[in-house]
């Protein structure tokens, strides 16, 4: 996958589980403020995120993760 | 002094129908909400027979973070609660400002703790779980998402009491607000109907195998039945204070006036005639009433062998040569189990507040237990204000209600 097609699948995928219109999410976008993210929705998140991408997101990791493009970034740097 | 307990709403979500009215035309009619599910015998069922309930869809109803922690059982308990909380007048404003409780039967989340699992040992990673696995898999799942959906401030309980577990809720519920705990408590059962939640069941041979003819395998006291057909859905009975409910002009529509348990302390799944008996007499006594006043007996009948002759030992005991109109909905249902105690009142609340009495299917020809009852096998059309509804669970737990119209 590049970095377009993740950016795509990801989107996707997020605005279709949180129930957001796709448009919503953007590269600076903060990720638990745009998809109204809790301590346990925050969990479906990483997994979901692994689920397409296949990539794992440890807890630790998850700290550094708070935009979009943080996201896009840690995934493709692991593909 | 004990306070009065009564009912002030109702809901359903049965394969019957979704709502107190459609399900009131289907007992009215005699119409089986039983089918044949040919994915069952795929899976290596003996009976591919259930009740027919459709999932509801409640993606407009509630967000994305209330559905995802609820089992299928609790989006039936959701249907079913919310249609009694409206017609019991029960806004959000006097729930906010009151201590309503929750007691609701339910004893299993099968399904959800297979998901979890299927992840688990597939993927050896639990965070794939998802955050809803947790919520969805407990025994109280229905409970805490009910009491959360529904902002209820008052008892939060689970009652876990096998195919009784709905009349226990009820029957406890109402001893709470005798003995001034609570004013108004929302009651109920919910029961999951997908086919990994009772494929145990169906191992042990207590399933109907007449799958050529599905609304006639379901046979409650007939000679030739041959096991219960598996149904569920839900249904909630909201019960109040007779003061509460006359306080804030809420509509009065029964009273609970006995409640009855026992436990047989004998087989773990064969029921027997003492315990049954006991919890009867207990519930008649409790109610303080003439039994001849009793003008409906809706049996725990499941239509298994034993079962069924050993109610039907029990039923004649008690009401000596007093023979109301007995019949076992399940002939029409299947076998509601967690949540049969709460939706068989729901019945017969239908049946009591339109003066009729729903056919028992099937009931073709007696053995010679229920011969000595007085099943009908047609409907009657009858005016009666007292009916006593019987509920049984494996471990010998026995729950009876008594309730009367207002």
């Amino acid at each position: 996958m590049n970095k377009q097609e993740i950016v795509e699948k990801i989107n996707n995928a997020l605005a279709e589980e949180f129930e957001i219109e796709v448009s919503k999410i953007t590269p600076d976008g903060d990720i638990k403020e745009t998809l109204d993210l809790d301590s346990l929705s925050l969990v479906d998140m990483v997994a979901l995120v692994e689920n397409v991408s296949g990539v794992e997101i440890k807890g630790t990791d998850v700290v550094s993760i708070k935009t979009f493009e943080n996201l896009y970034k840690f995934i493709e740097e692991r593909l | 002094m004990k306070r009065r307990v009564v009912i002030t709403g109702m809901g359903i979500y049965s394969c019957l129908g979704k709502d107190l009215e459609t399900v009131q035309t289907s007992l009215y009619n005699g119409t089986s909400g039983i089918v044949f599910d040919a994915a069952r015998k795929e899976m290596g069922f003996r009976s591919g027979l259930t009740g027919n309930v459709q999932i509801p869809d409640l993606k407009n109803v509630l967000s994305r973070n209330q559905r995802v922690y609820i089992p299928e059982q609790g989006l039936y308990a959701y249907v079913a609660t919310a249609e009694a909380l409206s017609n019991a007048k029960l806004t959000q404003d006097y729930i906010d400002a009151h201590e309503i409780g929750l007691l609701y039967g339910n004893d299993s989340s099968a399904e959800a703790v297979m998901n979890s699992i299927d992840i688990m040992r597939d993927k050896k990673n639990t965070t794939l779980i998802g955050s809803g696995g947790i919520f969805k898999s407990m025994n109280s799942t229905v409970t805490m998402n009910l009491a959360c959906i529904f902002k209820l401030k008052g008892i939060n309980l689970t009652i876990s009491g096998a195919c009784a577990s709905g009349s226990h809720a009820i029957g406890l519920g109402s001893l709470l607000i005798q003995w001034g705990l609570q004013d108004c408590i929302v009651c109920g059962g919910a029961q999951e109907v997908n086919p990994y939640s009772i494929g145990s069941f169906d191992g042990i041979s207590a399933f109907s195998v007449r799958e050529s003819e599905p609304t006639k395998a379901s046979r409650p006291f007939d000679r030739d039945r041959d096991g219960l057909v598996p149904g569920g859905g839900a249904a909630t009975v909201i019960i109040e204070s007779y003061e509460s409910a006359v306080k804030r002009g809420a509509p009065i529509l029964a009273e609970v006036c006995g409640y009855g348990f026992s436990s047989n302390g004998d087989h773990i799944s064969v029921p027997n005639v003492d315990g049954p008996s006991r919890s009867l007499q207990m519930a008649i006594r409790e109610a303080g009433i003439d039994i001849r006043k009793i003008g409906y007996v809706n049996a725990h009948a499941t239509s298994t062998p034993v079962g069924d002759s050993n109610e039907a030992k029990a039923i004649a005991n008690v009401f000596g040569d007093y023979k109301p109109e007995v019949t076992s909905t399940k002939s029409m249902t299947g076998h509601e189990m967690w949540m049969a105690g709460a939706s068989e009142v729901v019945y017969s609340m239908l049946m009591m507040k339109n003066d009729f009495i729903a056919a028992n299917l099937n009931f073709e020809n007696p053995d010679e237990d229920s011969v000595k009852l007085n099943i009908p096998s047609v409907r009657v059309h009858k005016h009666f204000d007292t009916f006593l509804s019987n509920s049984f669970g494996f471990g010998g737990t026995n729950s009876t209600l008594v309730i009367k119209n207002l």
